[in-house]
Order: structure tokens, then C-alpha cells, then sequence
């Protein structure tokens, strides 16, 4: 693993608080990537074993809705994180993650971290934390647009 | 009957002031802009001069001749020739003004109220970043705001960040106002909660706006206007990024009658919004009091 591999993984602000030993194995596991416009990061059904720490560029989040065809839930861009099923069985994409422009992320073997995370509980504990607050933050803004806060609420 | 009407139309210039905080004033629809399905901008024009001094962010009490009257904040600056209001129809009186045709008559009750203190910020062009951040018809009261504010940049004042959130791309407003915007240096971003397969832009919460908007917000001010849950959560991200709360502004809307602190419908906690607000720093007080479920 490369010094400079360590820094962006260690720039990045999912790794916020990591200490020194789990960054370096989580940079054990990663590697640099780009994607151009359009591209996609992952494929609804594919095996997820990626997750992608985003560093510049926009990522749509879409599903296929029969008869409106892809429909974008969410966009993600630097400093969020892309792709969760890599940690919980049956390991596949639940969506479609498709670059919006240039994206430029590192990419993280999710079977690699899994077994370094079985074997390393203090890596395991960190990521788990790390993964329960973005997704915490995640469901807020999700219950958040179900409020419907700019809807028509008058009394018909 | 026809004498109360010529006293409306016809005030001395010296009796206006004092008159209009209570009386409406006659204004003729001039031009009426359809800005989304269920939002209106309708240009007013008093029948006689001279024209209402007002600063960016203050209400009036518009009527709809025989159906009634509400708060609707100028959505013009004050340096525009003309006085406008944009109108969101979600009851009787917003829907019988949205409906109103060129040439037809409202009355108009004001100024009332705080601004977003854009002129006080003017007279030493203000250096901070200024974040201006709108949920849906929230970007009417900050429009005129906003103007003033870019002129300001081209004079030498600080950076202006646009967000803005809306339901879907359709309702976004000003579209018009918001390229000119950018193209005089503002920086302007959009996110929907519910995307269109044209749409090609964000989707999520207009929070998700902040982290990569590129101001500095330790050295910064902002201005928030939307739903009163989107303001709070807003209000707190800014704080986390590391703002002064003193320096967040929101407005707040409650029920408006007098519009002149007689009547006491407007209260929030110690405050009467027609006069204390509707623009008040989020610090201390405010920030508690929307945390607090009104009884
Ligand atoms: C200071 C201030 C500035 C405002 N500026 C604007 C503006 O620029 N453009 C605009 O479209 N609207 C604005 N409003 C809101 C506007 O006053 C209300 O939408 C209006 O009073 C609704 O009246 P109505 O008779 O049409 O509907 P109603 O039948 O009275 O109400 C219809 C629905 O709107 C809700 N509602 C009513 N009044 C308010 C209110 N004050 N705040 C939130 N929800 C309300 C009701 O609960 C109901 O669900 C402002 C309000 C205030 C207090
Ligand atoms: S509206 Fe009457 S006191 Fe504020």
C-alpha cells in the first residue's frame, strides 16, 4: 500500500476520528478510481463487494420503476459514501449508482474489509460506528423529505 | 359608501404613512406572473403616488376585495420600479388573489415588520460570505434580498451561496432571477426531493447543499426561508459548519391579523412577529421556542 493511497483515504472524512492502525488497513483494502459521466458505479441486483468514498463529482442513486423507468432517489457527492450492502449478507446492490460527471473516489474491497474486520475488532467497531452514523444521518433526511415539508397541506 | 372608497383611493401624501398601517390602500394589478401551477406574482401599483418605501424581507397585509385579508412578504426589491408579491394559492384569499387580472383592484396594508438587515450591511459593503438558503415559496420573501445583495458583490461586498430546495423541478421559482444570479457571480445551487426523469440536478434536502457550497462559515452570514422544520435543521447544520447563530436569520410565519402589535395572534413565546419578526436571528430565544410544541 502506497503513502499517498494512505493520505487520501485518511483525507477523506468517512475516516474522521479512525485511528492509525484502522486506516491502514482500510487503505490495505482500497484502491484509486475514476468514472466518467454517465458511468456506473453499481448495478441494482450486481454482487456489492465495493464501497466507494467519493472525493469529487456527483453520484445519482436510482431504482428502475417499471413504467417511469430510472428514477433518481437521492444524489451523493465529495465526502459522502456510496454503497452499504458490501456488510450485510446476501452482499448485492439494492440500487443503481451512476456517475453524474466526473467522479474521482476510492474504492474499497468489501470482502477484503470484512475479513480484516472479523479478525480486527477495534476495525470492526470503527467501521460499524462510522457506517450506523452516515446511515443514521441518511434515514433523518429520508424521514425528513416523507414529511412532505413543501407539499399542499390544506384541509380538503 | 362612495366617500370611504375616494378616501382609500385618494390619501394626502402626509395622512398615508399612518393611514396605510390600518387602512388599505387601493393598488391596480399591473402584471400578474405565473411562476409555477399554484404560485402568482402579481405587480401592484398604487392608484395614487407616491409608491411604498419598504426594506427587503417585510410583509404587507394584502386584501382580496370581499374575501379577505393575509401576510405576504414583497418579493421586489426596493430599488425595482415595481412593488411585487409572489403568492402561493393554498386557501380563499390566496387563491382569489392568485386568480386576480390585470387591472383589477387589492388592497394593501404595510409595511410591516424585521428585514434581513441587507441595507444596514450596505452602507459598509459587508465582506462576509452570505449564504441565502430557501425551501419552495421561502425564496419569494429573500428575493428582493437577494438582488440587493448581488449588487453589493459587484461593488466589492462579500460572496453570495443561493439554495435552494423545492418538491419537485416544477415548483422551483424565479428561474429567470436565478441564472441572472449566477451570471452576475452568485453562486447558485438546486436540489429537488422528488426528481423528474428531465431533471438532471441534486435530489435531497436542501441541507445537502451546504457541505460543498464552498463558503467560509466561520466568516459568514445567512439567510434562511422555507418550512419552519427545514429552517430548524438548516439553522443547525450552519451551526455544526462552525457559524455564529447570531449570524443566521430566518423568517417566521404565524397567523397575522393587525400586522401592528394590537392583537396578539402573531405571538411566538415573548415576541409578536407582525412587529419583532417576521426575520429574527436564530440564537438563544428562537432557536428554543421552535423546539417548543405551541399549545
Ligand atoms: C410574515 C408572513 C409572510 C408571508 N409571506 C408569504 C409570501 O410571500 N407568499 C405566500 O404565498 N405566503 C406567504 N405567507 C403565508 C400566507 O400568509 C398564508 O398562506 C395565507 O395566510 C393563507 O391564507 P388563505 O386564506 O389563502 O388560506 P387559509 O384557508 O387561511 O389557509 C390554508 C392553509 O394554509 C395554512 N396557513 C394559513 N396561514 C398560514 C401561515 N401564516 N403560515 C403557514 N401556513 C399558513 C393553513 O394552516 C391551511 O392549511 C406569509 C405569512 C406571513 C405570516
Ligand atoms: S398580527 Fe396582531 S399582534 Fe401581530
Amino acid at each position: 500500500m502506497s503513502t499517498a493511497m494512505k493520505d487520501l483515504v485518511e483525507a477523506h472524512p468517512f475516516m474522521t476520528s479512525m485511528n492509525e492502525e484502522s486506516i491502514e488497513l482500510v487503505s490495505g483494502c482500497a484502491r484509486n478510481v475514476v468514472f466518467a459521466p454517465g458511468s456506473l458505479l453499481c448495478a441494482e441486483g450486481g454482487d456489492a463487494d465495493t464501497f466507494y468514498l467519493l472525493r469529487r463529482g456527483q453520484v445519482s442513486i436510482s431504482a428502475h420503476v417499471p413504467g417511469r423507468g430510472s428514477v433518481v432517489i437521492e444524489t451523493v457527492g465529495a465526502g459522502d459514501v456510496v454503497g452499504w450492502s458490501w456488510l450485510v449478507p446476501p452482499y448485492r446492490w439494492t440500487f443503481d449508482a451512476r456517475a453524474m460527471d466526473a467522479v474521482g473516489c476510492i474504492a474499497i474491497d468489501g470482502a477484503c474489509l470484512r475479513v480484516k474486520a472479523l479478525t480486527n475488532p477495534s476495525l470492526g467497531f470503527a467501521l460499524l460506528s462510522k457506517v450506523s452514523m452516515t446511515l443514521l444521518e441518511r434515514l433523518q433526511a429520508t424521514r425528513m423529505r416523507l414529511l412532505d415539508l413543501y407539499g399542499d397541506h390544506r384541509v380538503k | 359608501m362612495s366617500s370611504d372608497r375616494t378616501l382609500l383611493m385618494r390619501p394626502s401624501p402626509a395622512a398615508r404613512e399612518s393611514l396605510s398601517a390600518l387602512t388599505p390602500i387601493l393598488h391596480r394589478v399591473v402584471e400578474r406572473i405565473g411562476e409555477t401551477n399554484d404560485i402568482t406574482t402579481l405587480a401592484l401599483e398604487p392608484l395614487e403616488p407616491p409608491s411604498m418605501n419598504f426594506r427587503c424581507g417585510q410583509f404587507n397585509m394584502l386584501s382580496a376585495l370581499g374575501v379577505g385579508e393575509i401576510a405576504i412578504s414583497m418579493s421586489s426589491a426596493p430599488h425595482e420600479r415595481m412593488l411585487r408579491h409572489s403568492i402561493r394559492d393554498v386557501g380563499a384569499v390566496s387563491h382569489a388573489l392568485c386568480q386576480s387580472s390585470v387591472g383589477d383592484l387589492v388592497g394593501v396594508r404595510g409595511p410591516f415588520g424585521s428585514d434581513w438587515r441587507v441595507e444596514s450591511a450596505r452602507g459598509d459593503v459587508d465582506q462576509r460570505d452570505t449564504v441565502v438558503v430557501a425551501g419552495g415559496i421561502g425564496l419569494a420573501p429573500l428575493r428582493g434580498a437577494v438582488e440587493e445583495l448581488v449588487r453589493d458583490t459587484q461593488r466589492g461586498g462579500g460572496r453570495i451561496f443561493i439554495l435552494v430546495g423545492a418538491r419537485e423541478p416544477s415548483q422551483i421559482v424565479f428561474r429567470a432571477d436565478l441564472e441572472s444570479w449566477k451570471a452576475r457571480g452568485a453562486k447558485v445551487s438546486l436540489t429537488v426531493d422528488l426528481a423528474t426523469s428531465e431533471w438532471d440536478g441534486r435530489v435531497g434536502l436542501v441541507t445537502t447543499l451546504l457541505a460543498d457550497a464552498g463558503f467560509d462559515a466561520t466568516n459568514s452570514r445567512a439567510m434562511l426561508c422555507g418550512p419552519e422544520v427545514m429552517m430548524r435543521f438548516t439553522a443547525r447544520a450552519l451551526i455544526d459548519l462552525g457559524m455564529d447563530p447570531e449570524g443566521i436569520l430566518v423568517s417566521l410565519e404565524r397567523n397575522m391579523q393587525c400586522g401592528v402589535g394590537w392583537c396578539g395572534h402573531c405571538q411566538l413565546g415573548p415576541l409578536l412577529l407582525c412587529r419583532d419578526g417576521p426575520v429574527v436571528p436564530y440564537a438563544g430565544l428562537v432557536s428554543q421556542l421552535l423546539t417548543q410544541r405551541e399549545r
